[in-house]
């Protein structure tokens, strides 16, 4: 794995954001060969999303030839609700950039065969030619989108119930009243993510600390999900300090040590002005 | 650019770089208007995959729901208490006019005037849409005749009337008929009143009180029984007096049902009421946000033309400077200040904010009438009726269902 570790929460936004930009720019999409982006929803990745809408509105990135699948969506929660991750990605992406909604996927937890949505998703994947890269978040437990501890590390997408944890961390979004927050979603799986060509995972805040620990210094286990990752081919882990806390310190310095050979991935960073 | 796979085929247009009027703020937000009405740019994403075919950059101002002038009696010459050849002319001409002013739905008013006016002008003048003829037409505001001698102002003393036949008979003698009737002012001392204030209520038609004597109680009483505005607080009424506030005291009473808003016209223009005394009504409600001031323009014949003589209803009138005097007294017969001019002032002057002068303008007339389903807002679904602004609330282009009917 590349384990990228910027000083803080904006520039390890803008190191993601700026990776992002060069693949896409790099993948020189078109027409006939689109870019597939896997997208996560949350804090952590809100000030990625809004260093790459401040790069399309400067008129150096376009998602004009770029799919995206979202990573998950709650079960029941009216789309329209201003906590539904489509309500989120259209508020804070989808709205900004010049991405053609024929284009867009995410999972539908609204529809009476929930199963059947799932092995759909898992099709339209398939058939956009798999995701070239997959962004994801990391949750305090360490799982990858909705896959709570425990669940399979080749699993597909499907509906998964939420943990108690990851209910009372909702709350908040639901005005503190634990009813209103929804109790299943639809989530890829760990294999579905595994099958990306590449994966970058966004940690940052110290309350991620832990779970990073277990998911990169510890082995491979279903009760830390992200921790499948250490055997994918290409994975990058973007950082902030404080997410490091619980690292060991030669981890961290082998990592630091060798900031100058990720930052040639962003420097110089590319522009469609200049095709 | 490839068809959108929609539900309907009519082209999309995507107002940006703006900032919009949207729950009570002004935000950063887009604008999206299809056939006419505001459109949800979420659902159109989502649902039907779609995407804007046009889009109008508005370099930065401020869009604003189109305002609503509930009480203005005429300009640029025509007056619509006149009978006149071309009454849907006259209309027609003032509609066109005030789109310079951000104005793009209005009522028509009529001062106390004999039968036989109101005969013809309701039969000609009729509800309808507006657009790049003109401003839309809600329905018309019958102020008066039945109002009180000591509060005519500018009213013709002769045509006065009382609900001496019971009420509602009166009504349909004097009026002829009350289709396309959307706002009658009255005085709630009149006797036979209340009957009138329930039933016109129960049809819809707004009631309103003003150039009225009534005591507060007598107020209370006509509010209850469905009164819901006031024709330009202060004027024409009684003066607030601490034992007996009148209809002023409305602004504050404890009478008012929990479920009602008596909203107050006011005619903001500097010189029908004095800012301490706008303020004091500003301040007197105690929601913040929502408030219950209505700005109208009261706007007479000569809105629009040069300083001199011209027609009110059955009396002549003096221009002089901003002032406008029943010819030969200090007795002031309407404004001549435009809907933009008073919006302007009353931020000013009441020290409120751009939304709360805004909504004064466009909410607050939409709620009294109760239109604010398609009107008064930029809620998904609303009529595309807009007013573009500046930061000085100067008005720069304005729209109607979504299409430029004015700009500078």
């Amino acid at each position: 794995m590349r384990l990228v570790i910027l000083e803080d929460y904006d520039l390890a936004s803008e190191w993601a954001a700026k990776y992002i930009r060069n693949r896409i720019i790099q993948f020189k999409p078109s027409a006939d060969r689109y870019f597939t982006l896997g997208l996560p929803t949350g804090s952590t990745p809100f000030g990625c999303y809004k260093k790459l809408i401040e790069f399309h509105k400067n008129g150096d990135l376009s998602f004009k030839y770029v799919k995206t699948f979202n990573m998950d969506e709650y079960v029941g929660l009216p789309r329209a609700h201003p906590e539904s991750y489509h309500s989120y990605m259209w508020n804070n992406f989808f709205k900004h950039i010049d991405i053609d909604p024929a284009n867009v996927s995410i999972l539908d937890g609204n529809i009476t065969d929930l199963e059947a949505e799932c092995e759909a998703f898992e099709k339209k994947i398939t058939q956009a030619g798999g995701i070239d890269l997959f962004v994801g978040g990391i949750g305090p437990d360490g799982h990858i989108a909705f896959n709570e501890p425990g669940s399979s590390l080749v699993s597909r997408t499907r509906v998964k119930t939420l943990a108690k944890d990851t209910i009372v961390a909702n709350a908040r979004f639901f005005g503190n009243d634990l009813s209103k927050v929804p109790t299943m979603a639809l989530t890829v799986g760990v294999g579905t993510v595994m099958d990306a060509r590449e994966v970058m995972i966004l940690i940052t805040g110290a309350h991620k600390a832990f779970a990073l620990y277990k998911a990169i210094e510890e082995g491979v286990n279903h009760m830390w999900t992200v921790s499948a990752f250490q055997q994918h081919p290409r994975t990058i882990f973007v950082c902030d300090e404080d997410a490091t806390l619980e690292l060991r310190v030669k981890t961290v310095k082998y990592f630091k040590g060798l900031m100058h050979v990720h930052n040639r991935l962003v420097d110089p960073v590319l522009s469609i002005k200049d095709q | 650019m490839p068809t959108n796979k929609s539900v309907s085929k009519a082209p999309i247009t995507q107002f940006v770089n703006c900032r919009i009027l949207r729950d009570h703020k002004l935000q950063r937000e887009d604008l999206w208007v299809r056939e006419g009405r505001i459109l949800d740019p979420e659902k159109l994403f989502f649902d039907e995959e779609g995407y804007a075919d046009q889009r109008v950059d508005c370099e930065g101002l401020i869009i604003a729901p189109g305002f609503i002038d509930v009480q203005i009696n005429g300009g640029y010459g025509i007056d619509f208490s006149q009978a006149t050849s071309n009454v849907r002319g006259g209309v027609a001409l003032v509609a066109k006019k005030i789109l310079e002013h951000g104005v793009t739905s209005f009522l028509p008013t009529l001062v106390t005037s004999p039968p036989n006016i109101y005969h013809k002008v309701l039969s000609e003048v009729k509800v309808h849409s507006g657009g790049v003829e003109g401003a839309g037409v809600l329905g018309c505001h019958l102020e008066g005749p039945f109002i009180s001698l000591e509060k005519k102002g500018a009213h013709p003393e002769q045509y006065l009337r009382s609900f001496q036949s019971g009420g509602m008979l009166d009504l349909i003698e004097t009026y002829g008929t009350l289709d396309n009737v959307a706002m009658v002012t009255l005085a709630p001392e009149l006797p036979n009143s209340e009957k009138v204030v329930r039933e016109l209520a129960q049809r819809g038609i707004t009631v309103s009180l003003g150039h009225s004597v009534a005591n507060l109680s007598q107020a209370e009483e006509a509010v209850q029984n469905g009164a819901s505005f006031i024709t330009h607080l202060f004027n024409a009424m009684l003066p607030f007096h601490h034992r007996d506030p009148g209809i002023v005291g409305l602004l504050t009473s404890d009478q008012v049902p929990q479920d009602r808003t008596v909203f107050y016209g006011m005619i903001a223009d500097g010189i029908h009421t004095n800012s301490a005394a706008l303020r004091i009504a500003h301040r007197a409600h105690p929601t913040e946000i929502y408030g219950n001031a209505l700005l109208v323009t009261d706007a007479i014949t000569a809105m629009g033309l040069p300083p001199g003589r011209h027609t009110l209803g059955q009396q002549v009138i003096e221009i002089q400077g901003l002032h406008a005097y029943v010819a030969g007294t200090k007795t002031l017969s309407g404004s001549i200040a435009t809907m933009d001019m008073c919006v302007r002032h009353f931020k000013q002057a009441s020290g409120c904010s751009v939304e709360q002068a805004l909504e004064a303008a466009s909410l607050h007339p939409a709620q009294l009438l109760g239109i604010t389903r398609c009107k008064g807002t930029l809620d998904y679904g609303a009529d595309a009726d807009l007013v573009l602004l500046d930061d000085a609330i100067n008005v720069r282009a304005t729209y109607i269902a979504g299409q430029e009917v004015w700009r500078k």
